[in-house]
């Protein structure tokens, strides 16, 4: 509210400045309607504003003054000198107000029924004099801390800034020809990072607060609510994350159509949620937050939720959808068909909700922005939407790609990863004369990109693969020429000519000075025809959402209960000595065939003999839990009755009308996971720590890959197992050091160095290293 | 106020006040799959424009790519268009335009928002926006 509070008083000021010579008019020739028409314009949005900031003062007297205008207006009274100077006694006493409000002193409310009353039709005329509060002295007025810029200005300055970062990467560059160091290099430096600076504070200069956005939806959930019947309270979170000005305006359609389909189609009437057992009253949660480059906007509601099934239906009986398509989608697909043009859920048709449609609308306006949406729903819980945003629309992370001699650049958001042709883990086939290729288990189409564009008649055979992952989820590989770099690009709106190509999201200049076309990654995708291509191929993972029901494993408790598990978290079941068990710390550990893990017990362990324990695992730790018996394999419902508090228990389900409680494995693995999995994941030492290279490609390859990963610049935990390097290595850490090459070939026979994008080589030489080094 | 400029050895006028500059182009990055007169894009400082070959809006062959090659720096909606030309003659002062007299053919006819008097000649306005959209409103 503050901000609000910021820009209402610099309006106020403004706007009291712009109409001072009005006023000085009016008071000349009461008769003049022009003149009234501004001044009433400017009470009524000073009555309007304080309403919404809750300003009863301000709103007395602007409302007192209004009314007396649209009498003026209506031609029900007529001006007179003591009319116009109550008036203006109203009008001066609202600056005051407004200044009082801004410096923070109080100022007393002595004298304001007067200047009320003197407005009044039968109020005794200029006998009484109206004379506020003796003119405080002038220099009061505090100098305000905020001023007003037209985002036009903000966008010249942007503009100024690229060229001087334009003419300065210029300069660098012949620099380094005539004279690689010494003082004017030293020189250059500091301005070069003046510039930098300088770049980052007029960038910082277009973000806003989201507040400005959500401010809008109080009002709006409770005008929507009362209209539509509903019953429905807001939680808004996260209002001080900040982003680009533009980017709030882009998203405001979005958000409000997503506000307003919660509301109507989400929330379900006050007695059906009574009969659902829920509270009478809605609830409706936006968060805001930041994650690294992006804003994540969640939109969440706890209402009827979405059927995927149903939806499906709708899509196949509007055609968007083949059977054959539809037999095996899994539950999260079946729920993005909701973003296909075309296809509506509500029941019945909404003057709210227009006419149900809009999801798709939503999506592409997000898109066009970089950003994504990604819908959950749980049946009779509700649904979540998370929309995703860059932080700027100017500057986003971006991979520089080439083919057949022509340069672009693909945002890294849409990169799930870079693979060398050919190798083992690439293998290409060709299909009727198209390429496929398959990656860990997944058969990818290849497009080759110097083709796609008409640059090369016959692709060559493909070099490099660069796997992409589109918002709507289909997958593929964009086989290039070349790698370039990974930076940060300046991205500016292409013109409506090289837009309806489809393909291109923006144009953005790198430092050499020659435009560049960013891809739109899922344009291409569109025009290739990949969509149907990838449909063969459905991810087969998300084994808790795939159906209602799910295997689970019932077994009796240590401490006499029935309780279940997910089957498929369940490793092995199997008899251990309880010799192997140690309390630890308050935790239990089992050693057991030379690890040691987390055991979790409900109750009291026999003190000798053997203990039952099942092996979980989440794929990467693992853990066991002490069991009495197993009792039966069963499917279990996916949709829990949820227990109040965290902790082993995730909820109850039904088992034969009996209920039967069922693990939190995520509350188990978090519990579990630093006592062992941290520990088995060997550290990796990355050198070149302030390569954004290593940062933002090589360590999340890292991590994926089971390291653990430590900058050369910090002191590592434990101990380092390996270095891997590009340049210099850090002194005084013995461990194996595996170097990197920028460029695909050798420089040496003897150059024992990885290619940087060679991701089995690279994994092959860590293993290698590793278990050497023990 | 009109801006003389040549295409395929006719004169032609265009609004001076809706000319930003006239400049060189010496390189032109091409942009795939888009349509035939989008010749490419060029950096007028940090400035990005779409380059559109006239001669190719009217149906021609395509300027003759070179190191010096003119073109004349337009604006619309927003966006900046670098607009190639055979050659820009001059900045003239000009009657108000006219419906053109002269049945005029196909892509002439497309583009053609009038003519100007430049003393006792007649010169043709091009109208800018359709020259950059590039579309015939109909087949001609």
């Amino acid at each position: 509210v503050d901000d609000l509070l910021t820009d209402f008083i610099s309006e106020t000021r403004e706007t009291l400045d712009a109409i001072a010579g009005e006023i000085v008019a009016w008071e000349a020739d009461p008769t003049d309607r022009t003149r009234l028409d501004a001044i009433f314009r400017f009470v009524h949005t000073v009555k309007g504003s304080c309403g919404f900031l809750d300003l009863p003062r301000l709103q007395r007297l602007s409302h007192a003054a209004e009314d007396v205008l649209a009498d003026l207006r209506s031609g029900n009274r007529t001006a007179d000198a003591a009319l116009v100077t109550a008036v203006l006694a109203v009008i001066d006493r609202i600056g005051e107000l407004t200044d009082a409000i801004e410096s923070g002193e109080p100022l007393s409310d002595e004298g304001e029924h007067g200047l009320i009353a003197a407005l009044a039709a039968n109020a005794s005329a200029p006998s009484a004099p109206v004379q506020p509060v003796p003119q405080a002295a002038l220099p009061t007025r505090s100098v305000s801390r905020s001023i007003r810029l037209p985002v036009e200005l903000l966008d010249r300055m942007m503009a100024s800034v690229s060229d001087m970062v334009l003419a300065r990467n210029d300069l660098a560059q012949r620099l380094r020809e005539i004279e690689p160091s010494g003082p004017l290099n030293a020189a250059f430096e500091r301005l070069s990072h003046c510039v930098g600076d300088m770049r980052e504070a007029i960038t910082r200069s277009r973000m806003a607060r989201i507040d400005t956005l959500f401010a809008l939806l109080p009002r709006m959930v409770r005008d929507l609510a009362s209209e539509l019947g509903r019953k429905a309270v807001l939680e808004v979170d996260g209002g001080d994350v900040e982003l680009d000005r533009e980017l709030i305006e882009m998203i405001r359609d979005p958000l409000v159509h997503l506000v307003r389909n919660a509301l109507d189609h989400g929330i379900e009437l006050p007695e059906a949620r009574r009969a659902a057992g829920k509270a009478e009253t809605g609830l409706l949660r936006i968060v805001a937050r930041q994650a690294g480059n992006q804003i994540l906007i969640e939109v969440q509601d706890d209402g009827r939720g979405i059927d995927p099934d149903r939806v499906l239906q709708r899509a196949m009986a509007a055609g968007l959808v083949q059977a054959e398509q539809a037999s095996g989608m899994s539950r999260a697909r079946k729920l993005e068909l909701v973003f296909l043009p075309g296809l509506s859920t509500a029941a019945s048709v909404t003057s709210i909700s227009g006419r149900g449609v809009g999801m798709d609308v939503v999506r592409a306006n997000l898109e066009r922005i970089g950003g994504t949406v990604d819908i959950e729903s749980r049946i009779g819980h509700g649904v979540r939407l998370t929309l995703r945003v860059p932080l700027t629309l100017t500057i986003i992370p971006a991979l520089t790609v080439s083919s057949a001699g022509s340069y672009f650049a693909i945002p890294r958001s849409v990169i799930e990863g870079i693979v060398r042709a050919g190798g083992c883990a690439a293998r290409i086939e060709r299909i009727g004369g198209a390429l496929a290729v398959t990656l860990r288990g997944a058969h990818l189409p290849v497009l080759d990109l110097g083709r796609f564009m008409g640059l090369a008649d016959e692709p060559a055979a493909p070099q490099l693969l660069v796997v992409l992952r589109t918002g709507a989820g289909d997958r593929f590989a964009l086989a290039v020429d070349a790698v370039h770099d990974h930076q940060e690009l300046v991205v500016k709106p292409a013109s409506p000519l090289l837009m309806a190509s489809g393909i291109y999201a923006g144009t953005t200049l790198p430092d050499n000075s020659r435009p560049m076309l960013l891809l739109d990654v899922a344009g291409i995708a569109a025009a290739a025809g990949v969509h149907t291509a990838v449909q063969i191929q459905e991810p087969a993972e998300e084994p808790e959402e795939r159906a209602i029901l799910l295997p689970s494993l019932l077994f009796r408790d240590l401490d006499g209960a029935t309780r279940a598990v997910r089957l498929p978290l369940v490793e092995r079941i199997y008899d251990v000595p309880v010799e192997g068990v140690v309390a630890a710390g308050g935790a239990r550990l089992l050693a057991h065939k030379g690890r040691v893990s987390t055991l979790h017990a409900a109750g009291p362990l026999p003190t000798e003999g053997t203990i039952r324990v099942l092996r979980l695992s989440d794929g990467a730790a693992m853990l066991h839990y002490a069991i009495d018996e197993v009792i039966d394999i069963v499917d279990l419902e996916a949709a829990l009755a949820p227990v109040p508090v965290a902790g082993p228990i995730a909820g109850v389900a039904l088992h034969q009308d009996l209920p039967v409680e069922v693990l939190d494995a995520h509350w188990l693995f978090a519990s579990a996971v630093r006592t062992d999995a941290e520990q088995a994941r060997p550290l990796c030492l990355v050198a070149d720590a302030d390569d954004p290279w290593a940062r933002e490609v090589l360590t999340p390859l890292l991590d994926m890959a089971g390291y653990r990963v430590s900058f050369a610049s910090e002191a590592p935990e434990g101990r380092v197992a390996v270095i891997v390097a590009s340049g210099e290595t850090p002194a005084g850490v013995e461990a194996p050091v595996i170097r990197l090459r920028s460029g695909p070939e050798r420089e040496r026979p003897d150059d024992d160095s990885i290619y940087r994008y060679d991701r089995d080589g690279l994994l092959r030489a860590l293993q290698a290293r590793v278990a050497a080094g023990g | 106020m009109y801006l003389i400029a040549r295409i395929a050895d006719q004169p032609v006028a265009l609004p001076a006040a809706s000319v930003g500059s006239v400049i060189e182009i010496d390189a032109i990055v091409p942009v795939p799959r888009v349509e035939a007169h989008v010749a490419g894009l060029f950096a007028l400082r940090s400035r990005i424009l779409t380059v559109i070959d006239s001669r190719v809006v009217l149906g021609l062959t395509p300027i003759e790519r070179g190191p010096h090659m003119a073109a004349v720096v337009v604006t619309v909606d927003d966006h900046g268009y670098a607009l190639l030309v055979d050659a820009v003659e001059d900045v003239v002062e000009a009657s108000r335009p006219a419906p053109c007299p002269a049945i005029l053919e196909g892509y002439w006819r497309a583009f053609a928002a009038g003519v100007v008097r430049r003393g006792e000649d007649a010169v043709l306005l091009l109208d800018l926006p359709a020259m950059i959209a590039g579309r015939l409103p109909q087949a001609a």
